[in-house]
């Protein structure tokens, strides 16, 4: 289906009787060229890119679910480019430059709004920090300013700028960040695949994986063996589980993160505004609400849900940020269960099966990264390669002493 | 959550610090047979079980004593509290 305003009026005239469902719901097939276990963002990106850059549409997505049931619809939708390292910084701004033009791409309003995403610090060292941080980004490509306290208090008028404990001093500012409604990503990329071929099967849990003399040739779920030639994980939360039936221990931690969101609000918060000193960042939704979140809650969990201290301090730094935030109200909270990997920092590799892929250990940045992991996910399934901007993403990591750790905190999944 | 200290009965979770898998208590011998691959396996490989998970928590706001909890991460049920310094006396011993 081809959306445009005229078909909008179209459909309008005739009392919006010809809109049809994005994607079929077919029964799997026996054979497939590639099987993608996962049908959240990641895996949902990956099939469409292999459809569209590499011209591999015989493709089963298998979900356990329903469409977008896990982290995509969990997240608080944020894009941005401003990591530090190397190894991560290249591949995130090849993520925004593919946000930047996904609704064209894709035929579908995942309104992105690039609105800008604000780092807030309160010390001179922290500021060089930041400083280095920024000239990271403007090397790799991406955008990337510093701001000082007159500058935020145009732009933010209502922050704590003297805070007792963190005043505020400025922020590293980039404009292209912002955010994204994150269902119309899933639904968007399944509506693309899908019109090239690709099959995606709802309520179809993965349960084993098919393995014979060290090679992996299709997966057993709850709707029947399905042979394929290659295997393509990305079930996030899930990675343990899922390797786990075929034995493979990841450098992966479970962790729950809690997201929130108040009642509509009429505009007050321009962008994204992050608060890392305090474990808080906000940014306002296109219907108003305040959608705000912290740290994860520290433990392994597989819950979806998480407890009430973490919410007591995710709202405390928000006084501490913005007081006015104490006049609207907690409207909804809920929690998503995060691949917390042992430096901070994804894979996206082989296994030492053959044939046998896997994605995951994206801890809670996974949303931001959809585009550019299942358009690399997509160049190491078709090509047996990894995509230049994601070739130090790799399980050996760890032996060889190779971390990509942004915070510098070692292996301890719950301080990334 | 409260877990239930075995010296100073319940007490709210926040008051801990969370370290993971127990089995770090466990550290490989740096003079045994393939000590690089089970140094590996230490520092950086984990079960991550959905269901009951025996992890280490440290008391920081309180004793300071080392715990091995028992729980479930699918419903955070605590089924059981030991004090590690007692659990590796004990495995020692043997």
């Amino acid at each position: 289906m081809k959306y445009s305003g005229f078909k909008v009026l179209w459909e309008g005239l005739k009392s919006n009787t010809g809109w049809k469902p994005l994607w079929r719901n077919p029964d799997p097939k026996k054979n497939y060229d590639i099987i993608i276990v996962g049908g959240g963002g990641h895996g949902l990106a990956t099939a469409y890119y292999l459809a569209e850059k590499f011209n591999i549409t015989n493709i089963a997505v298998v979900e356990k679910g329903w469409l977008g049931s896990g982290n995509i619809g969990r997240n608080t939708t944020i894009i941005r480019s401003n990591y530090l390292l190397p190894q991560n910084q290249p591949f995130y701004e090849l993520s925004l430059k593919l946000w930047e033009n996904l609704e064209q791409e894709l035929n579908y309003n995942s309104m992105v709004s690039q609105r800008g995403v604000l780092n807030i610090f309160h010390s001179d060292s922290q500021r060089d920090a930041f400083v280095r941080r920024g000239n990271a980004m403007l090397m790799s490509g991406a955008d990337a300013s510093i701001l000082g306290v007159n500058d935020l208090k145009k732009m933010v008028p209502f922050l704590d700028f003297q805070n007792s404990r963190f005043p505020i001093k400025g922020g590293l500012w980039q404009p292209r960040g912002g955010t994204v409604r994150h269902d119309a990503v899933a639904w968007g990329y399944a509506k693309e695949a899908d019109s090239r071929g690709v099959d995606i099967i709802e309520n179809c849990e993965a349960t084993n994986f098919l393995v014979k003399n060290g090679r992996c040739y299709g997966v057993e779920t709850t709707k029947g063996l399905i042979k394929s030639k290659k295997v393509g994980v990305c079930v996030a939360g899930s990675s343990s589980q899922v390797m786990g039936k075929i034995g493979i221990n990841l450098p992966i931690e479970s962790h729950v993160l809690q997201a929130f969101v108040s009642e509509g609000l009429k505009p007050v918060i321009p962008g994204v505004i992050t608060f890392g000193a305090g474990h808080f960042y906000v940014s306002q939704s296109n219907k108003g609400g305040l959608v705000f979140g912290g740290d994860i809650d520290g433990y392994n969990s597989y819950a979806q849900r998480g407890n009430l201290p973490v919410i007591e301090d995710v709202c405390e730094g928000g006084m501490a940020l913005m007081p006015l935030i104490g006049r609207s109200r907690l409207l909804r909270t809920w929690g998503g269960i995060m691949d917390m990997s042992m430096d901070g920092s994804p894979i996206i590799d082989k296994t030492n099966i053959k044939n046998l892929y896997f994605n995951g250990g994206w801890c809670y940045g996974g949303f931001k990264a959809t585009p550019a992991s299942g358009f690399c996910y997509a160049h190491l399934l078709a090509t047996g390669t990894s995509h230049h901007n994601a070739k130090d993403f790799l399980f050996n990591r760890f032996e060889k002493g190779r971390l990509i750790d942004e915070k510098g905190q070692g292996n301890q999944p719950n301080l990334h | 959550m409260l877990i239930d200290h075995p010296l100073l009965g319940l007490r709210d979770s926040s008051e801990f610090i969370y370290m993971g898998d127990a089995k770090l208590l466990n550290r490989p011998n740096w003079k045994s047979k393939n000590f690089k691959t089970k140094f590996i396996d230490y520092g950086y490989l984990r079960k991550n079980p959905a269901g009951v998970h025996k992890e280490l928590w440290y008391h920081e706001q309180g004793d300071r004593s080392w715990l091995v909890v028992t729980r479930n991460t699918v419903t955070h049920e605590i089924l059981k509290v030991e004090l590690a310094r007692y659990l590796k006396r004990k495995a020692n011993a043997k």
